[in-house]
């Protein structure tokens, strides 16, 4: 060490023999909700998590096997996964900051655009798919440069975007629905995540399947890899992820474009799901995601949560109206209900982030 | 007074990081004016100047986050070019900034290592693009110990859960550990207690031991005048004069940098 105490200037001199402790603090409360707070701090999906299984408790308690069958339960899988596609979409967006209100409206677009393309045009179905996805990833692109590039605000440019690829979705498709006859007999592979997997009583599809695999494979790369992080630090403070060497611009435009991919998978899991290909389907797309995402326990203000949380997310409103539905409740019951878990969610993340160390 | 002298004459080594003639407008406003700058090999080179004089500025033209709008900047007698502060540090060149530029809900090691991760070797690294945990946590671990930061509990934690001075010494380490030729702190104390402040100036000195220039940028005089072995003050958007803080006083430095006072002819534009 180059300078000792003894080199320190003379009004510093008493340094020396001043306590080495930095405000520490008493701490006075009890020790079990402390603890609370700082495990929910580090693990954010756990609130979901927690609310999802109780839920489901509940519900068996009340409704018993009606409910708390193998049948009914992947029914719930089966009615969230167009929900839990988009809202992971949705989720990675959220996580730099950003918001994207214009996942539905890309969604159905990409799904017109694998139908129109198969049945106007006779172009071969693969490649349709190819198109419809491709298209998903332009509408996310448009996005991502008019964010990252010319630095709109995400709220306007994907308020925008919302209209503009709805609007192009009516006129392209002429309104017309293509009916699932049609695509069983003449183009199955478009029906593809419609696909059933039984295994006693419970009904899987393949979209389910690729939503939970999504789902992890998102988790994974958001923890595990420098592309990840570098997502988490862009929402977090992007200055100073700037700063600190990350090339923001390009981490934004590549959130956006995966998004839009992802969102474009809806699509297709949505031919499978409605059997047919319809302009005015998945209106409510973009609401159902954010409310999943905020119930999952993303900040809203980016940088913070997981996206297995979103997943939970997605879960506990399909556990909240099916079980609300086979109750015989009012729907308004299942909306009432929503909400109040949505401002749970906010507040609990709220009392969360004051936990340190 | 003394009679001010001519810095150069006393180099007769090249510096290490030259800028000349820089420029740099935001609007109206001329933030640099055809400024100079020089760092010699070795040296801790303070930087004053009054609140909007351009040192930040001047700072971020030679740290890669800003491009300026003329001028040259010459590293090692090489000309540079830097467009993103990635260009800087590629070429050793650290900076810790005002605002630490971290990323608070993430951990120590994902800081140190944000936008050098390494990842894991063979198939988990290169196919699945797997980060190498153990291996930047042992490392941000090993380089806080060296500098004497080990009150750190858990390399784990979200920076968020540190002390000021805390943040502040993973951001010092930070710089250390990867700064090969020059190291750049804007404003390291600004936001420290007196005790902590006097850990930043010993990690200073520890890192200058290395050999390593560094350029420090303070409003605090004596944290100035105790660690800097010249000083260059800024003024309106360009070098004033650069001093030896062993010729002038406190109260010199403060009325060249305010204005109150010209520096002699031979200290100007050194």
């Amino acid at each position: 060490m180059a300078k000792s105490d003894s080199n320190s200037p003379v009004h510093e001199s008493s340094l020396g023999s001043a306590p080495d402790a930095v405000a520490s603090f008493e701490d006075d409360r009890a020790g079990f909700i402390k603890k609370l707070q700082h495990t929910l701090h580090l693990n954010p999906s756990m609130v979901p998590l927690i609310v999802l299984l109780l839920s489901i408790a509940v519900f068996g308690l009340l409704l018993g096997t009606r409910f708390f069958s193998p049948f009914a339960l992947t029914l719930i899988l089966q009615q969230v996964q167009i929900v839990g596609i988009i809202a992971a979409a949705q989720s990675l967006i959220i996580l730099t900051a950003g918001i994207d209100l214009s996942v539905g409206a890309t969604m159905v677009l990409s799904s017109v655009v694998m139908g129109q393309f198969t049945f106007r045009y006779g172009i071969p179905v693969p490649i349709s798919i190819v198109c419809g996805l491709l298209c998903g990833m332009l509408c996310g692109m448009i996005s991502g440069l008019l964010v990252s590039r010319v630095r709109l605000p995400p709220f306007i440019v994907t308020l925008g975007m919302w209209q503009i690829v709805l609007a192009t979705n009516f006129l392209y498709s002429k309104n017309e629905t293509i009916r699932a006859q049609d695509i069983e007999t003449q183009a199955s592979l478009l029906q593809f995540f419609g696909t059933k997997i039984t295994i006693g009583g419970a009904v899987f599809t393949y979209g389910v399947v690729f939503m939970v695999l999504l789902a992890l494979v998102l988790a994974y790369a958001l923890k595990h890899t420098a592309w990840g992080r570098h997502v988490y630090a862009v929402g977090d403070d992007k200055e100073a992820a700037e700063l600190s060497g990350v090339k923001t611009g390009r981490i934004i435009l590549s959130v956006y474009m995966l998004s839009g991919l992802i969102c474009a998978f809806a699509g297709w899991a949505l031919i499978g799901r409605l059997g047919s290909v319809s302009p005015t389907a998945g209106q409510l797309s973009n609401i159902e995601s954010i409310t999943a995402v905020v119930i999952g326990g993303i900040s809203l203000f980016g940088g913070r949560g997981s996206i297995l949380g979103t997943l939970y997310g997605a879960l506990i409103v399909g556990v909240f109206t099916l079980g609300l539905r086979l109750m015989g409740a009012d729907a308004q019951w299942t909306y009432l209900l929503i909400g109040v878990l949505i401002i749970g969610a906010v507040a609990v993340d709220q009392w969360i982030r004051r936990a340190t160390v | 007074m003394m009679q001010p002298h001519t810095q150069s004459s006393e180099h007769a080594v090249a510096p290490i990081l030259h800028a000349k003639n820089l420029v740099k407008r935001f609007g109206r406003v001329t933030a640099l004016d055809h400024c100079d700058f020089e760092l010699y090999p070795g040296e801790i080179l303070a930087v004053i100047g009054d609140n909007g004089a351009g040192k930040s500025t001047l700072i971020k033209a030679i740290s890669g986050a800003l491009v300026p709008d003329q001028g040259k900047l010459y590293l090692d007698g090489q000309e540079v070019r830097f467009t993103s502060p990635l260009d800087a540090r590629k070429q050793g060149i650290e900076t810790v900034y005002q605002q630490l530029a971290m990323s608070p809900a993430l951990s120590i090691a994902d800081n140190m290592f944000m936008g050098r991760e390494l990842r894991k070797p063979g198939f988990m690294g290169q196919v699945l693009r797997q980060l190498d945990r153990p291996a930047m946590e042992a490392f941000a671990r090993e380089k806080l110990n060296e500098l004497g930061l080990m009150t750190i509990q858990n390399i784990r934690q979200p920076v968020e859960t540190l002390s000021g001075g805390q943040r502040q010494g993973v951001a010092v380490a930070r710089a250390a550990a990867f700064g090969s030729r020059v190291i750049i702190l804007d404003e390291p104390t600004a936001a420290l207690g007196v005790k902590e402040s006097r850990r930043v100036l010993e990690l200073i000195s520890e890192v200058k031991a290395r050999g390593i220039p560094i350029v420090l940028i303070s409003h605090n005089m004596p944290h100035v005048f105790e660690a800097a072995d010249r000083i260059h003050v800024h003024r309106l958007g360009k070098r004033l004069c650069v001093l030896n803080p062993a010729d002038y006083s406190m109260s010199d430095a403060v009325a060249f940098m305010t204005g109150a006072k010209e520096p002699d002819v031979e200290a100007v534009g050194v």
